[in-house]
């Protein structure tokens, strides 16, 4: 730089002509543009963080964490975590449990203690509710009142099972969503066979999801060329029938779905009219599987179209052509360069129908039946029904991993540079 | 095909998505449930009367002038709020010049915890399930209700005697119906239909899919009455392991051909669409598709299971006070006779028996044997024992759960 | 014109219309040879047709009338990938996905090449254009002028006798297209293909091509070699569309062993060979190119008074705007140089021209 008005400082560092050093006097005239662009997007920042970014964290913190026990029994809850569950529970811990269950019914939150070691042992739901409305009339020695109500309380498990409740910050759950059971002596053990389910649901939402991609790919592709390939006029027309379900409420578009699929609807009628199948063994094409396919293929088509189709507008005539003039076949021309043309496009489409679908709830909810039930529905029913939020958070926390680890590796081989979403 | 169909589907829908009837898992304990195992020989008492009775004098619940009151009255929807509009929120509009708002929900006390947790109890008074009336009470979502405030009977008794024995000890509710689980066919489509809970699980005697609710509650009970216990000692076997075996191994027999089914408004339209042969159904809404809809289906009474719906007050609702008002007009005699001739769920005082009469649009069709009550019907029932279901729902649904799946 | 077509013609349009809406025409009955080895260039404004034509030619287009016909075979019915035709497009269509040495390997691998075939080929294509060091890059790490190169390496690497170009060098800057477009001429003269080139830049036709056909709404308007068409333009079009020219309306008044009298509408008789005015009578427009002017010291047998509207200076010569004859668009050349008249904004003098220079032509739509 030989510029004759920079001069240089001591340290060999350009100086603007007021002598301060030419990077702080950048650095000075950008703030006030940075503290511009920062003000622009601080309303979003701060919703994602409120709406996004917080409940997320708080999911995963739910997962591990559950303080209905320590919270609600504060004198027991000390105790039994540090007893080691293998010897006789003590007359202090007795004593600490009667107060906290005549606390803890004045406080009417019994119940919710009651559910909560009731998850880690059947039966002590009405043990607990049961002993806490004599708890009032006990008299030291407690460990004898208690067992005096209820016989339940001599028995080790009933303690053990306490123990992991007050727990507050445990893995149970984490295990629990993966078909493991934490025990008091700190191991997991592998939950009995005719109670496991999360993890082979996890695998049947994430075949289920592949599949569901797959069929869209499959029936998208071809529109989305058809599409791109169109004048604009009819192009728009096609469009509007592609962007359709998306413009329909859920009610209307599964009822119509259920006029289509169920065993008397539209399309087994057809199938026994051509003589596809007799009238006795009409297809099963919703309330399973099937249907949670169908439903789902559909609803997400739109998703792989509008990436495939913007990428696809967006390649030029002219790279067909030239494959062709350079002696391409039509195959050739297609597989070798239009094909590779549009991976970005089914990178998008494909991810963004795949993670929507490994959350999909409602359509398997509807039309799913007992089979086409997917890993997000045994996170809402334990969310509306069984009100077990730590397991829900849990199951949650999985999931989310699983989305999170699909898009490294989508990353690491596609490359996500290679992702247009149009 | 066609119209009817989508017809049919839609209204399914609407009830799948918006407002399905009972649909909730019973949870929750209450004081006195030795108590309430002696409601089923009151109610035989009871029922023994219904239909046979005089139609005595007026309700003697006097109407305050609320006049510029509101209530927001949370019900399951359907035939059954219809039936409550009809014989409560009609009436009660008219006696006190209130304003009542008539909100569907799903069961289950999410939204009520929701709302009693944020400080914004929009919801006055709510129709739940016994266990959720049980665990409304014991986790404090509740109001505790004064039940000396209740109304006497409309001959005279006082309304601690005139419900059915044990049915008031929820502190925090007041019930309303009795209600049940049965199967049901259609008669058209099955000449030689089923007569009992083991001809449902007889698929070669009755060959056809069936229609079961997606829930371990009712079915493993009539799992079990179906292999041959009696309904008295059906919880103490479902107590042990090898019972839920027994129940579960049951189930698997006909488990390839079960159509499962959510809410209540389901299993008569998968019945009309022949969806499915047979179907356990809650039954008011077999009742309704018979007598409104004219539909040719036949409930089987035998191995019912049944239960209560309740009144409660959300802790904390904004109208406590109207709300305590509708809730006393409602569970007065006459209005609780009065929705009995809407739907077939029977009344929960015994001074309503003798005032049911008959379906409101259909002189010729008496009530009374359309109750779960009707001694006739009441042969083998077993009530639905929610202490049970609270201390093993988790690993019973668990476990239903699983074997669904695989 | 037809010295150069005397052996058989590689490519012959005959006949040849095509339209896409089936109410006008896009190009209007095409008659075209084309020699071997020969360069010819389709020049004209957009929408003329001449990109038709190369499009029907390439296979991508069909006519709709007519035969097209290349080394005396009739090719209306073979795909493109069999007609051999090597093409390099307007923006280069190099395949984004592969490197360099992939897309020019393309050709070769989809006609079966063995492996070390291709290689060798690859590098002796690259070193064709300079390229060499540049085989793993992808097109996009390309500048616009070695992607040309790309695009041109690929188009001949597999040995085509035609090549088609499809305006390739419109998206260069001045300086690069104008290398290129020696660098093009260069390797077509070393390998003895066959070009049709497409362009709408009359200095890139005049520079490459061996013949030019000009087109304007579907229709040849004059094929010929560049001086010819420059010198001798058969039509206004031509006239107007190469290089600049004078025009000044009049009538024909007399003919006379190919010379017309031309009566100019402002202004006195003039002589001018009849090219294309018709008969006596008609209606006539004269061509004068700028440079033919004569200033004060006429030669030439046409004389008239000019009066100088506006001088600019160029370097080597001044253009000088003049009003001539009523109309003051115009145009003189005056070369820079001492025995050249010095003039002076608002001046009067006296301009003229050779008849041989003066050219009547016909009266081109909306030239008026």
């Amino acid at each position: 730089m030989t510029d004759a008005t920079a001069t240089h400082g001591p340290d060999g560092l350009l100086l603007a002509s007021d002598g301060t050093p030419l990077k702080t006097k950048l650095r000075q005239s950008m703030k006030a543009s940075r503290r511009r662009a920062f003000g622009l997007v601080l309303p979003l920042l701060l919703f994602v963080l409120a709406s996004f970014v917080i409940p997320i964290i708080m999911l995963l913190w739910t997962g591990v964490s559950n303080d209905t026990y320590a919270s609600n029994m504060p004198r027991s809850a000390p105790l039994l975590r540090a007893w080691d569950g293998a010897s006789q529970p003590t007359e202090e811990m007795a004593e600490a449990m009667v107060l906290d269950l005549i606390d803890a019914r004045k406080a009417k939150t019994i119940g919710k203690v009651a559910s909560r070691v009731n998850r880690e042992q059947s039966g002590t739901r009405s043990l607990y509710t049961k002993s806490a409305r004599r708890a009032a009339k006990m008299e030291a020695p407690f460990i004898d009142a208690l067992v005096k109500a209820d016989k339940d309380w001599a028995d080790p498990e009933t303690w053990r099972a306490t123990k992991i409740a007050a727990t507050s910050l445990t893995p149970a759950y984490y295990a629990a969503a993966l078909d493991y059971k934490y025990t008091a002596d700190g191991e997991f053990v592998e939950q009995s066979e005719e109670r496991q389910i999360h993890v082979k649901l996890f695998w049947k939402t994430i075949w289920v999801s592949g599949a569901v991609m797959l069929f869209c790919l499959l029936l998208g592709y071809p529109v989305a060329y058809l599409l791109s390939h169109l004048p604009a006029k009819k192009a728009n027309l096609l469009m509007i029938l592609v962007l359709l379900p998306f413009w329909t409420s859920l009610l209307v578009r599964t009822t119509a779905w259920i006029a289509m699929l169920q065993s008397q609807g539209v399309l087994n009628d057809i199938f026994v009219w051509i003589g596809i199948t007799g009238d006795e063994q009409r297809f099963s094409l919703i309330y399973n599987l099937t249907g949670t396919l169908i439903a789902m293929t559909h609803i997400l088509l739109p998703f792989m179209i509008l990436p495939i189709y913007s990428v696809m507008r967006a390649i030029p005539p002219s790279h067909v052509r030239a494959a062709k003039s350079l002696g391409a076949t039509n195959w050739t021309a297609f597989w070798r360069v239009y094909f590779p043309a549009t991976i970005p496009g089914i990178g998008a489409g494909g991810l963004l129908v795949f993670i929507l679908s490994i959350g999909y709830y409602i359509t398997p909810a509807l039309v799913g039946g007992q089979d086409g039930q997917l890993i997000s529905n045994f996170i809402a029913y334990h969310m509306q029904k069984s009100l077990n939020w730590s397991l829900a958070a849990a199951l949650g926390g999985i999931l989310l991993a699983i989305v999170l680890v699909l898009y490294w590796l989508y990353d690491r081989i596609v490359g996500i540079d290679n992702m247009k979403l149009g | 095909m066609t119209l009817k169909t989508l017809i049919g589907a839609a209204s399914v829908l609407a009830m799948t998505t918006g407002f399905a009837f009972a649909d909730a898992h019973s949870e929750g304990k209450m004081d006195a449930k030795k108590a309430l195992m002696d409601a089923k020989a009151a109610i035989e008492k009871a029922m023994a009367a219904l239909g046979g009775g005089t139609m005595m004098g007026g309700a003697s619940y006097e109407f305050p002038d609320l006049d510029g009151d509101q209530v927001t009255v949370v019900s399951w929807g359907g035939a059954y709020t219809k039936s409550q509009v009809e014989a409560y929120h009609k009436p009660f509009i008219s006696g006190t010049g209130a304003k009542v708002v008539s909100e569907d929900y799903n069961g289950g006390l999410a939204e009520i915890k929701a709302q009693v947790e944020a400080g914004n109890v929009t919801w006055d008074i709510v129709d739940v399930e016994l266990s959720d009336a049980v665990r409304a009470c014991d986790e404090g979502l509740a109001e505790e209700i004064d039940m000396s405030a209740l109304p006497d009977g409309a001959d005279g008794t006082s309304a601690a005697d005139d419900f059915i024995a044990g049915t008031l000890d929820v502190p925090c509710a007041v019930p309303t119906i009795v209600w049940s689980t049965i199967f049901a066919y259609d008669k058209d489509k099955m000449k030689n239909g089923p007569k009992t809970i083991a001809d449902f699980f007889d698929t070669k005697g009755f060959p056809g899919k069936r229609g079961l609710r997606k829930s371990p509650k009712a079915n493993l009970e009539m799992a079990l009455m179906a292999d041959g216990v009696a309904a008295d000692e059906v919880y103490d076997v479902l107590s042990t392991d090898e019972g839920v075996d027994r129940a579960f191994a049951k189930l698997d027999s006909i488990k390839d051909d079960v159509v499962w089914w959510e809410a209540g408004a389901q299993p008569p339209q998968l019945l009309a669409d022949g969806e499915v042969a047979i179907t356990t159904a809650y039954n008011g809404r077999i009742f309704n598709a018979v007598a409104a809809e004219d539909k040719p289906f036949e409930i089987v009474w035998d191995g019912q299971v049944w239960d209560l719906d309740l009144w409660i007050i959300p802790k904390g609702a904004k109208n406590k006070d109207a709300a305590m008002e509708f809730l006393k007009f409602s569970t007065s005699t006459q209005a609780l006779a009065d929705q009995a001739s809407w739907i077939s769920y029977g009344p929960t005082r015994k001074s309503s028996a003798p005032l049911v009469a008959s379906y409101n649009s259909k002189p010729d069709l008496k009530m009374g044997p359309q109750m779960p009550t009707a001694p006739q019907n009441f042969k083998n029932a077993l009530q639905n024992d929610f202490e049970f279901w609270a201390d093993n729902q988790d690993e019973l649904n668990e476990r239903f759960n699983a074997w669904l799946a695989n | 014109m037809t010295e150069s077509v005397t052996e058989r013609p590689f490519v012959h349009f005959d006949g040849v219309q095509k339209s896409y809406d089936g109410e006008t025409l896009v190009v209007k009955n095409l008659n075209l040879e084309i020699a071997p080895g020969e360069f010819v260039t389709m020049l004209g404004p957009s929408g003329s047709g001449k990109t038709t034509c190369l499009m029907m030619l390439a296979g991508f287009e069909a006519a709709t009338h007519g035969e097209i016909y290349l080394k005396g075979q009739p090719i209306n019915n073979v795909p493109p990938h069999k007609r051999n035709i090597g093409m390099v497009f307007q923006n280069y269509a190099l395949f984004p996905h592969m490197t360099v040495a992939e897309n020019l390997a393309f050709p070769l691998q989809v006609r079966r090449m063995r492996r070390r075939d291709v290689k060798d080929k690859v590098a002796r294509a690259l070193g064709m254009v300079q390229m060499d060091d540049f085989g793993n890059r992808k097109p996009a790490q390309l500048s616009g002028g070695q992607q040309q190169r790309v695009a041109l390496a690929r188009a001949l690497v597999f040995e085509p006798e035609l090549v088609l170009m499809d305006e390739p060098l419109g998206a260069l800057d001045k300086q690069l297209r104008e290398h290129m477009q020696y660098e093009i001429k260069h390797i077509h003269e070393q390998l003895g293909v066959t070009v049709v080139y497409v362009t709408h830049d009359q200095s890139e036709a005049l520079t490459m091509s061996d013949r030019i056909a000009v087109f304007d709404d579907g229709v040849i308007q004059q094929l010929a070699p560049p001086a010819d068409l420059y010198e001798r333009p058969d039509n206004a079009f031509v006239a107007q569309f190469i290089g600049e020219n004078n025009r000044l309306p009049g009538k024909v008044t007399a003919i006379e062993n190919g010379v017309a009298r031309v009566a100019l509408d402002q202004g006195p008789d003039v002589l001018a060979l009849a090219v294309n005015c018709g008969e006596v009578g008609n209606r006539t427009v004269l061509s004068i190119r700028p440079e033919r002017v004569q200033v004060n010291n006429v030669t030439g047998s046409n004389r008239l008074d000019g009066h100088v509207r506006e001088l600019i200076y160029l370097g080597d010569h001044i253009r000088c705007r003049m009003q001539v004859c009523g109309r003051d668009d115009f145009i003189v050349k005056v070369p820079n140089s001492p025995e050249h008249a010095m003039l002076r904004e608002g001046e009067t003098c006296t301009v003229g021209w050779e008849t041989d220079d003066c050219r009547a032509l016909d009266l081109a739509p909306g030239a008026m």
